[in-house]
C-alpha cells in the first residue's frame, strides 16, 4: 500500500512540475503545424541567439575541462596547504545565485572599475560582450567536472600511476597514457553535464550580457524577450530547441554512465 | 653493492615509520624485509624506489646516490601487492609499456615482450586484458612488466599478499627459481616469516621503524639477536623466565641438575608431532615432542615430568645496551 502511495506521489510530482509543462510547450510549438515553428527558429535574431549560445558554451566547456582536470588531480592526488579551501571553493558556484555572480563580474570588469577600465583601454571588452558571458558561464558550471572526476580518480588509486613512473614515464606521459584513459568516461560525462549547464544558463548571463539583440543575446535570453513581447510562438519554438538539446544530452549521459563501471 | 641505505628516517606526522635505519643489500641477492604490519618495511621499499622521500638519510643504488632522484631515473622495477595492472591495456601492452616509453624499435619490443611472457608463463594471454587473468597471472604480468626495462633492482611489495594460500605457495617457489635464472638484485617485503625463510637468501627484520637483525634465514633462526626476532621467526614458550623453542625442550622421567619439574595439563596428538601443555611453578609452557617419546613417557594429564633444554637449544642473548641503535633487545 505504502509502495503505491509513494509511486503516485512521485509520479504526480513529476507530472505537475515536468511532464505537463514540457508537454504543453511541445503542444503549443506545433499547434499550427511545423512551418510556424520553422519560421520562428530561422529568423535572423533566433539564429544569432543560437550561435551566441553555442560560442559561449564551447568556450566555457573548454575552460572548465582544463580547470576541472587540474583541480581534480590536485584534490585527488595531492596533499597541500589550502587543499581544504580549494575543495570548499569549488562548490561555491552551486551555492551562490547566478545573478550575484553576474553582478560580481560587473563590479570587477565593468567599464568604470579599475580592472575593467584597464582592459577596455587595451581594446578588451568583458561586460556586455562575449568574454563576460563566457566568464559567467564558466563560473556557474565550474564544479561539475571536478566533482565528477575526483571520486573516479580516488577509486582508481595512484598505484597504476606510480607503476608507470617506475617504468620511466614522465608525469605528462603518465597522465596521457594511464590516467586519462582510466577517467575518459567520467570526463566525457562531466563535459556533457557542463555543456548542458552552459547552454541553459540564464541569470548570470542575463546580468553581464545586457541581452543586446543580434549581439549578446543567447537562446535563453531570446526566449524571455519573445515571451515578454507577446510573441509566444518564438518563445515556444526556442524553448523547444533548448528542451530537445536537454533530452539529447540526457540520452548521451545515460549511454555514457554505465560504461564507467564495466 | 646493490643497495645501500644509510641512516634513513621517515615520519608521517607524529608517526615515526622509520627510525635511523641502515642496511646494505648485496648485489644479485634475494633479500626479504620481514616484520609485522605497520613496522615500516613497505615504507623502506618505497623510499628505495623513490615513491617516498626520506626525512633524512641516504639511499644508494648500484653505487650512485639516488636519494633525490625521481622514480623514473632510479632504474628500479616495482611490483605492487595489488598488481597495479594498467586496466585498459592488454597484457602485451602492459609489459611493453616501459620499452615504448624508452622508444625502443617495434621489433625489439615485440621480441622482448614475447620472451618475458614466456619467462612468466603467460604467453598465451598476450592479447587479454588484465581483468581476464587470475590474480596469480596478473602478478606474473606485473613482474614481467617490471623486468622489461632491465632494472638495476627489483622491488616487490607484499607480492603474494593478495593471493590465496595455494597460489601463494606456488608463486614463492617460482619466484625463487626465476631469481636463480635472472639474478637481478631483488628485495621483497613480507609479513610472513615462512615465506621469507623459504625464498630469501638474506632476511632483514624490521619492527616499529627499526632494523632488528639482518642475516641468513638459518642465522636468524639459530642466533636471534633478541627476544623479538626469536618470537617473530618461530614458536616460543617460556621456561624459568627464558624464551625457548618448544622443540628444544626435552621431557624426562628422571630429574637431574638441569631439569625443572612440571605437571602435564593436556596432550595433543597432531599426527607425528605431539604438543604437550604443562604448568611449571605456576607458569604455563608447552613442549613439542614426538609420538614415540610421548608414548615412552606415557604422557597424560596430571603426570609429573622433568623439563630440560636440549644442548643445542636456541636462545636470544640477554638484553644489553648496544651502539648504533639498530639492534635493540626488548
Amino acid at each position: 500500500m505504502g509502495k503505491w502511495i509513494g509511486r503516485i506521489v512521485a509520479l504526480a510530482y513529476l507530472m505537475l512540475l515536468l511532464i505537463v509543462p514540457v508537454g504543453i510547450v511541445f503542444f503549443r510549438t506545433f499547434r499550427h503545424g511545423f512551418s510556424p515553428f520553422w519560421d520562428a527558429i530561422t529568423t535572423t535574431q533566433a539564429e544569432h541567439a543560437f550561435r551566441v549560445t553555442l560560442e559561449v558554451a564551447i568556450f566555457a566547456v573548454i575552460g572548465n575541462t582544463v580547470f576541472g582536470l587540474i583541480a581534480a588531480m590536485l584534490l585527488a592526488r595531492h596533499r597541500f596547504p589550502g587543499r581544504a579551501a580549494l575543495n570548499a571553493l569549488i562548490d561555491l558556484p552551486l551555492a551562490v545565485s547566478p545573478v550575484v555572480v553576474g553582478l560580481a563580474l560587473i563590479l570587477v570588469y565593468g567599464r568604470f572599475e579599475p580592472i575593467g577600465r584597464f582592459l577596455d583601454n587595451h581594446g578588451i571588452k568583458v561586460i556586455f560582450s562575449l568574454p563576460g558571458m563566457v566568464l559567467a558561464t564558466i563560473f556557474v558550471s565550474l564544479p561539475l567536472l571536478a566533482r565528477e572526476l575526483v571520486p573516479v580518480l580516488e577509486e582508481i588509486g595512484i598505484e597504476q600511476e606510480q607503476a608507470a613512473w617506475t617504468l620511466g614515464a614522465s608525469g605528462l606521459q603518465t597522465f596521457r597514457r594511464i590516467t586519462l584513459p582510466a577517467i575518459r568516461w567520467a570526463l566525457a560525462y562531466g563535459v556533457v553535464l557542463t555543456l548542458a549547464r552552459a547552454l541553459g544558463e540564464f541569470g548570470a548571463v542575463a546580468v553581464v550580457s545586457g541581452g543586446l539583440v543580434g549581439k549578446t543575446q543567447t537562446l535563453t535570453l531570446y526566449v524571455q524577450q519573445e515571451f515578454q513581447n507577446f510573441d509566444p510562438i518564438g518563445a515556444y519554438a526556442a524553448s523547444f530547441v533548448l528542451a530537445v538539446i536537454a533530452i539529447v544530452v540526457l540520452i548521451i549521459i545515460n549511454v555514457l554512465r554505465p560504461k564507467e563501471h564495466s | 653493492m646493490g643497495i645501500s641505505v644509510r641512516g634513513v628516517t621517515k615520519r608521517f606526522g607524529e608517526f615515526v615509520a622509520l627510525d635511523d635505519v641502515s642496511l646494505d643489500i648485496p648485489s644479485g641477492a634475494l633479500t626479504a624485509l620481514l616484520g609485522p604490519s605497520g613496522g615500516g618495511k613497505s615504507t623502506l621499499l618505497r623510499i628505495i624506489a623513490g615513491l617516498e622521500s626520506p626525512d633524512s638519510g641516504v639511499v644508494e643504488i648500484a653505487g650512485t646516490d639516488a636519494t633525490t632522484l625521481p622514480p623514473q631515473r632510479r632504474n628500479v622495477g616495482f611490483v605492487f601487492q595489488h598488481y597495479a595492472a594498467f586496466k585498459h591495456m592488454t597484457v602485451f601492452k602492459n609489459v611493453a609499456f616501459g620499452l615504448e616509453i624508452r622508444k625502443r624499435p617495434k621489433d625489439e619490443v615485440r621480441k622482448k615482450v614475447k620472451e618475458l611472457l614466456e619467462l612468466v608463463h603467460i604467453e598465451k594471454f598476450a592479447d587479454r586484458l588484465p581483468s581476464e587473468l587470475s590474480g596469480g597471472q596478473r602478478q606474473r604480468m606485473a613482474l614481467a612488466r617490471a623486468l622489461a626495462v632491465e632494472p638495476e633492482v627489483l622491488l616487490l611489495d607484499e607480492p603474494f599478499g593478495a593471493l590465496d594460500a595455494q597460489v601463494r605457495k606456488e608463486l614463492r617457489a617460482w619466484l625463487r627459481r626465476l631469481h636463480d635464472e635472472v639474478h637481478v638484485t631483488t628485495v621483497f617485503v613480507t609479513h610472513d616469516q615462512e615465506e621469507a625463510m623459504e625464498v630469501a637468501d638474506t632476511i632483514a627484520i624490521i619492527s616499529a621503524g627499526r632494523l632488528e637483525q639482518v642475516g641468513t634465514p638459518d642465522d636468524l633462526y639459530d642466533h636471534p639477536a633478541n627476544d623479538f626476532v626469536m618470537t617473530f621467526l618461530g614458536p616460543v614458550t617460556t621456561l624459568s623466565g627464558d624464551l625457548v623453542r618448544p622443540h628444544d625442550l626435552e621431557l624426562r622421567a628422571v630429574p637431574d641438575a638441569e631439569t625443572t619439574e612440571a605437571t602435564v595439563v593436556r596432550v595433543m596428538r597432531l599426527g607425528f608431532e605431539v604438543r604437550v601443555e604443562l604448568v611449571c611453578a605456576g607458569q604455563d609452557l608447552w613442549a613439542q615432542t614426538t609420538r614415540e617419546n610421548a608414548d615412552r613417557l606415557d604422557l597424560q594429564a596430571g603426570r609429573t615430568v622433568h623439563v630440560a633444554r636440549t644442548t643445542s637449544a636456541t636462545g636470544a642473548p640477554d638484553p644489553q645496551p648496544q651502539g648504533a641503535g639498530t639492534q635493540t633487545a626488548r
